[in-house]
């Protein structure tokens, strides 16, 4: 794997078309299926009683899944206990089941250089003032390092002169900001946040307060669901909109990641399309049978990533809707698939009596 | 008490019983049924016009007869509370409907979801108990949020309680004071299985074996699997891989165009199957027909069973040479068996020379959901009333 990816991190990372990146990804994905099988109990236990034989080479639509909430339910290794140096936890709201991702040295430096690779072809290699679009406490409270931590700690690596927008209060520390903006007139300047908070603490805050930053040149770079979003019935137009109405000259990118697959990003480009790199891909399938969705047909998203060595997140089924845009030929010139998210599927609604009553 | 909401009838509620299979009682049930059957909106709900089918005057005098002829004198017990399923919309109908032929008053708690059979029920039952004075006088239904102070509040003047719900739940209701004499009638979390002859599927005419899916749909996907009296398990008799295919080939035919599929649910049924994968060791090997019907096959049963449970079209399925194999893991927990080319009798004959705990329908593929006065292995209405005796 390791020559696999140091071959690609030669290449920018929106560069592999179609045939080259199937074939690529048929050979290392087989590769990676193989070395969990042999390293994972369980992977291997799921593996034999859907009666995959891991030995064989298979098309990247042919490697099993293994659904995202099994990271909640296990404890999936692919190294010994040893060797891991962090365990990533997922922002689960309080009372749910968080999952746990375990990384080994080489998983986390392999996250590293592949989000820096991803990243930097949007911001170039500087590292610019950084203003974190949320609350410093993010980092210190322990029962919120979660992804939430994380995220902010992996994308201060491309900022300097960190400042955080929001105080502990999670309200907007407007003297704070103006006094890191008037600092750094006339740089570029890089901002980061979760999707919702921002709009939230941020843009609402701002909106309120009759407020606009007028940032000369900037790049916000967020993640997190649209959820609550949708339900205001804010759509990526009307945010990206609002947030510069707020914040001034800024090129907003919505970036989609999990914590069962931090690095290889996908991150929306300036046409609105979100995009996969060298480092992973998605494919669509039909509920009904999981057979794989055609371009613009509805489905649940199957995430691919060639970097989780540690723990077999390689091939992984989510909970989320989205679908297939095109594949190689968006206008901003990136190659791969490009996609579209809806977002979370509904729980199901199971009639029956075995659930009676209400709970208490 | 504030917050108890009278759908039908109100707080003044008598508990003075009559006998069984009153005049009034039969006349009312009757009457809903008549109405609910003249109802063009309930034909749309197949298990409104079950309930209202049961009702039907015909029926009524059949049982009538049949519970004349055990010759005993007897009363209703006097007010029962029933707390009906939250889940399920007409099981409440079916509760309050035995126990208004064992002669009680009736308070029930209905469904606190909005489920339009319920609402059609209860305005059916309004209309009704206009002419039926001696039983709107005996007739209250309520709703309210699920809350211990007003199950105890309204458990108080209870002379027997009907009681659906899972283990907790029931633990939670148990622990209500009551009157001394009060009974409890408790339809707890149940688990049923299906036993099927591979020999028999194989042999059966295309005509027979879809009448078979249907029947087996009915069982199962109708109620997302997620009735007690469901089966989760298929034991398989004399069966070849041939026979099994065939079976199921023919669910999947009958299903596919029936089953709403819900995408959770696909996603649920296949992370199911990869968590059995990695904690069920008994695990032969799993596999689907297209995300409708999930089939984990055991080479072997674990010590419980009760806890292999699926939802919406996932089931287990076993090799059985004898029913002796399953004497270790039947308890009081199982509920139903239905069957298909086998015969009850013999299956019944096991549990009374084994005398085994549990198990209290054999019925046949296709009646699983069917709820009758019988129900639980409890004689319902007999349960509900009390006998007057001279000697």
């Amino acid at each position: 794997m390791e020559e696999i990816l140091d071959r690609l991190l030669q290449a920018p990372p929106y560069s592999l078309e179609k045939e080259e990146k199937r074939a690529l990804y048929r050979e290392a994905l087989s590769r990676l299926t193989r070395r969990h099988y042999a390293a994972c109990p369980e992977y291997r236990k799921i593996l034999d009683a859907l009666g995959f034989d891991a030995q064989a080479d298979y098309e990247p639509e042919e490697q099993p899944m293994l659904p995202v909430r099994l990271f909640k339910e296990y404890e999936l290794l692919s190294v010994p206990r040893g060797e891991i140096v962090k365990t990533m936890t997922s922002s689960g709201t309080s009372g749910q089941k968080v999952s746990r991702i375990f990384l080994d040295k080489v998983n986390v430096k392999n996250q590293t250089r592949v989000l820096t690779e991803i990243i930097s072809s949007y911001i170039g290699r500087k590292r610019l003032p950084l203003l974190i679009l949320d609350t410093r406490l993010a980092l210190r409270d322990r029962s919120m390092f979660s992804a939430r931590g994380a995220g902010i700690v992996g994308f201060s690596t491309f900022g300097r002169d960190t400042a955080y927008a929001l105080n502990e209060n999670m309200e907007l520390d407007l003297p704070a900001v103006r006094e890191f903006l008037q600092k750094h007139e006339g740089e570029s300047i890089l901002l980061f946040g979760y999707t919702y908070m921002i709009w939230q603490y941020v843009v609402c805050a701002l909106r309120e307060a009759g407020v606009s930053l007028s940032i000369g040149e900037g790049r916000l770079f967020h993640i997190g669901g649209w959820k609550k979003l949708k339900d205001q019935a804010v759509d990526s137009r009307r945010y990206n909109e609002a947030v510069r109405e707020v914040l001034g000259n800024v090129a907003v990118y919505n970036y989609y990641g999990m914590a069962e697959q931090l690095g290889s990003v996908f991150v929306e480009c300036e046409h609105g399309h979100m995009h996969c790199s060298n480092y992973s891909d998605v494919i669509i399938r039909r509920p009904a049978d999981f057979s794989t969705s055609g371009a613009g047909e509805r489905g649940l998203i199957e995430l691919i990533s060639l970097l989780p060595t540690s723990y077999p997140g390689h091939v992984l089924l989510t909970e989320d809707e989205g679908e297939i845009l095109g594949e190689d030929d968006c206008p901003c010139g990136r190659k791969g698939k490009y996609f579209k998210i809806h977002g979370r599927i509904r729980g199901a609604e199971i009639r029956g009596c075995s659930d009676t009553y209400e709970r208490h | 008490m504030n917050d108890i909401n009278y759908c039908v009838g109100n707080e003044n509620i008598s508990n003075r019983p009559l006998v069984p299979f009153s005049e009034e009682a039969c006349g009312f049930a009757a009457a809903l049924s008549a109405a609910l059957m003249g109802n063009a909106e309930a034909r749309n709900y197949p298990d409104v016009m079950s309930f209202a089918f049961w009702c039907r005057k015909a029926n009524l005098l059949d049982r009538r007869n049949k519970w004349e002829a055990r010759g005993e004198k007897r009363l209703g017990r006097g007010l029962v509370f029933h707390i009906a399923p939250s889940n399920v919309p007409i099981n409440f109908a079916f509760s309050f409907l035995f126990s208004l032929l064992a002669g009680n008053a009736n308070l029930v708690r209905i469904p606190s979801r909005d489920f339009p059979q319920v609402a059609l029920v209860c305005r059916g039952i309004n209309k009704v108990l206009e002419e039926y004075p001696a039983i709107r006088e005996r007739t209250a239904m309520v709703r309210y949020a699920a809350d211990n102070a007003v199950t105890e509040q309204l458990s108080r003047t209870a002379d027997a309680r009907v009681i659906w719900g899972g283990d907790a739940t029931v633990a939670a209701i148990r622990g209500c004071a009551v009157k001394p004499r009060c009974i409890d009638l408790v339809f707890a979390d149940r688990y049923s299985f299906c036993v099927l002859d591979g020999a028999s599927v194989e042999a059966a005419e295309e005509g027979k074996l879809k009448k078979l899916a249907e029947a087996f749909y009915n069982d199962t996907y109708l109620m997302d699997q997620n009735a007690c009296s469901s089966p989760q398990i298929i034991f398989w008799r004399n069966a070849s891989e041939a026979a099994k295919e065939r079976f199921w080939q023919a669910v999947f035919a009958y299903a596919k165009p029936k089953y709403g599929l819900q995408a959770a649910s696909c996603v649920d049924k296949y992370t199911k199957l990869c968590q059995d994968a990695a904690d069920l060791p008994q695990l032969a090997r799993g596999s689907r027909i297209e995300n409708l019907a999930y089939r984990a096959e055991l080479k072997a049963l674990p010590g419980d069973i009760t806890g292999l449970r699926g939802t919406c079209g996932y089931f287990y399925e076993y090799n059985l040479k004898d029913y002796r194999e399953l004497l270790p893991v039947l308890t009081e927990k199982f509920q139903t068996a239905t069957y298909f080319g086998i015969d009850p009798e013999e299956l019944r004959d096991f549990v009374l020379r084994e005398q085994v705990r549990g198990i209290d329908r054999i019925v046949p593929v296709g009646k699983a959901l069917d709820i009758d006065a019988v129900w639980d292995g409890y004689d319902v209405i007999g349960m509900l009333s009390r006998i007057v005796e001279v000697r």
